[in-house]
């Protein structure tokens, strides 16, 4: 079997906000069942004290094997507290560093995680009417396209 | 950390019987069986009392018996030995071992053959009437397992035969029976096949062995080339310790009726626990016509993966169909070949027992897995 860090089992043990958010500002969800992930994403958003909008609270719902369910725990702690504009530009390879490492195979699972993230964000965006960065867009086409595209042959 | 191995069907721990009849072939029988002198005498007769125990388990000839480096090996000789020519026909089921499947896939590609993929039923059996329908004038093989790795599930090998002889008495029937030799009749007089496969390391034996049984006027081509050994079929010094615990284990198992009933008795109860005690769940596979040790649950809502990691930290060693567990990303064929739902493979988990499981073993399963279950099932979007 695969190794895993001792990181990636805390976080697959007793993962950090997990379940269903009440009343969530936005929601993202990537992923699916053809594959065997499913990665819901909720968010809260509020404000610092520089009036700047932050993820006031997040929380996730991941079906998926062990790193996608590490790594959906350690996206929410990463990105707790952060401004949209610095969780637009959140390197999601900070996430396979912080966990200590992925086997390659599962590397995907980070990337997972941060498109369930953007989409999240772009949800928030597009649903208050705000300005949507382009980069935004373009992923959040992308995803929707090959969620259109998606069949067993292609996971 | 208490260990529970429950992945017999992956491999079997090895007996003190098999290990006690390969040692002296290590250090101090350690001639070449080829040889004629005294050190190439021990070690040929060893091979050939091994071939004899084999002989004597499968009801036929020692003549019949050829050893091979490993199970897959006997089965890709069983297909890519019968086909001499192309435009042939080659009929198996969706649910083979990858060691049938991918030999005959690989045929197809080149353009070699022709080939019937049968489909199973929801219970995962073969329809011998589908057997019938797909035989052509050019069907020259019929591969089809004797029980299933994934789901236990039997297949009616004798049925299959008579049919397949009735049509054709030239079509040449192969089983996989590496599954099957712990708990099902293996004689080859009975089954009415004519190729017919075993594994060393799933009956308590040694890995890297394997042995086809092929029927006297059954002439295969050999896939290897440099030597008289095995009757020219598979030439290559014998391994003779390996072959030596293969016999060992064979002569084990040939007498175990309260064995097979003690391991059924576990894998119900450890079935109708999981049945009863953990909801949304499904048996994948027919629940008679199956192995004595083999569950095969689907846990609606989890993936396999994660069920498997948090048992084996639990100290349970179970095996998943689950795609990400493969690193193919493919969820298990068989499992779809059921008709199962993606959502169904990806969760699905294989328990299977053998002779040192204990009661103990499987109420320590009983207890820690509605909690990975209820766990996960709390992490998960889909309710």
């Amino acid at each position: 079997m695969i190794p895993y860090s001792k990181k990636v089992l805390q976080h697959f043990n007793k993962p950090h906000n997990y379940g269903k958010m009440k009343m969530p500002d936005a929601v993202g969800e990537v992923g699916n069942l053809i594959c065997g992930d499913i990665m819901r994403l909720y968010i809260k958003v509020g404000k610092n004290a520089k009036k700047q909008e932050i993820i006031k609270d997040i929380k996730f719902e991941t079906y998926g094997c062990l790193s996608a369910i590490a790594s959906s725990s350690m996206l929410t702690d990463l990105v707790k507290g952060k401004t949209i504009e610095q969780a637009i530009n959140f390197d999601r390879q900070e996430i396979v560093q912080e966990l200590g490492g992925l086997p390659p195979i599962k590397i995907h699972c980070s990337v997972l995680a941060g498109d369930a993230l953007l989409e999240a964000i772009y949800n928030y965006l597009s649903k208050n009417k705000k300005p949507i960065p382009e980069k935004l867009t373009k992923r959040h086409q992308q995803l929707q396209k090959e969620k259109e595209t998606i069949n067993k042959n292609h996971c | 950390m208490k260990q529970v191995y429950l992945d017999y069907a992956a491999t079997t721990p090895q007996s003190p019987e098999a290990t006690k009849a390969m040692r002296p072939y290590f250090e101090k029988h350690y001639g070449n069986a080829s040889s004629l002198h005294q050190f190439g005498q021990r070690a040929r007769e060893a091979v050939e009392a091994s071939r004899q125990n084999i002989a004597k388990f499968l009801n036929c000839s020692m003549a019949e018996v050829f050893f091979t480096g490993s199970a897959t090996e006997a089965d890709n000789l069983a297909i890519l030995g019968v086909i001499k020519s192309s435009k042939l026909h080659i009929i198996t089921t969706a649910i083979e071992h990858p060691a049938v499947l991918e030999p005959i896939k690989r045929l197809e590609k080149l353009g070699e053959i022709e080939v019937t993929y049968l489909p199973v039923s929801r219970d995962g059996l073969v329809k011998v009437e589908d057997i019938e329908k797909a035989i052509r004038p050019n069907t020259v093989l019929v591969s089809i397992m004797y029980a299933n790795n994934e789901i236990g599930v039997i297949q009616p090998i004798v049925e299959i035969g008579k049919v397949i002889k009735a049509t054709d008495q030239k079509i040449i029937f192969h089983t996989d029976a590496v599954q099957a030799a712990n708990y099902l009749d293996c004689d080859v007089q009975k089954l009415g096949v004519d190729l017919l496969t075993l594994s060393g390391h799933k009956i308590y034996g040694p890995k890297g062995v394997g042995a086809l049984y092929v029927k006297k006027g059954v002439a295969l081509e050999p896939m290897m080339f440099g030597g008289h050994q095995e009757q020219g079929l598979r030439p290559s010094t014998e391994n003779v310790a390996a072959i030596a615990g293969l016999g060992a284990a064979i002569a084990t198992i040939s007498n175990r009726k309260s064995q097979i009933a003690n391991i059924k008795k576990l894998r119900d109860k450890l079935l109708d626990g999981i049945l009863k005690n953990i909801p949304k769940t499904s048996l994948n596979g027919s629940a008679d016509n199956r192995l004595p040790n083999n569950v095969n649950i689907s846990f609606s809502g989890v993936e396999g993966e994660s069920i498997l990691m948090a048992l084996d930290q639990k100290g349970v060693c179970v095996s998943t169909g689950s795609a990400c567990a493969s690193g193919s990303l493919q969820p298990s064929h068989v499992l779809m070949a059921l008709g199962l739902s993606h959502q169904q493979a990806h969760g699905s988990i294989r328990f299977s027992l053998g002779k040192y499981t204990t009661k103990e073993e499987i109420d320590y399963v009983l207890k820690v897995l509605p909690d990975i279950i209820k766990r996960l099932r709390a992490i998960s979007p889909i309710k």
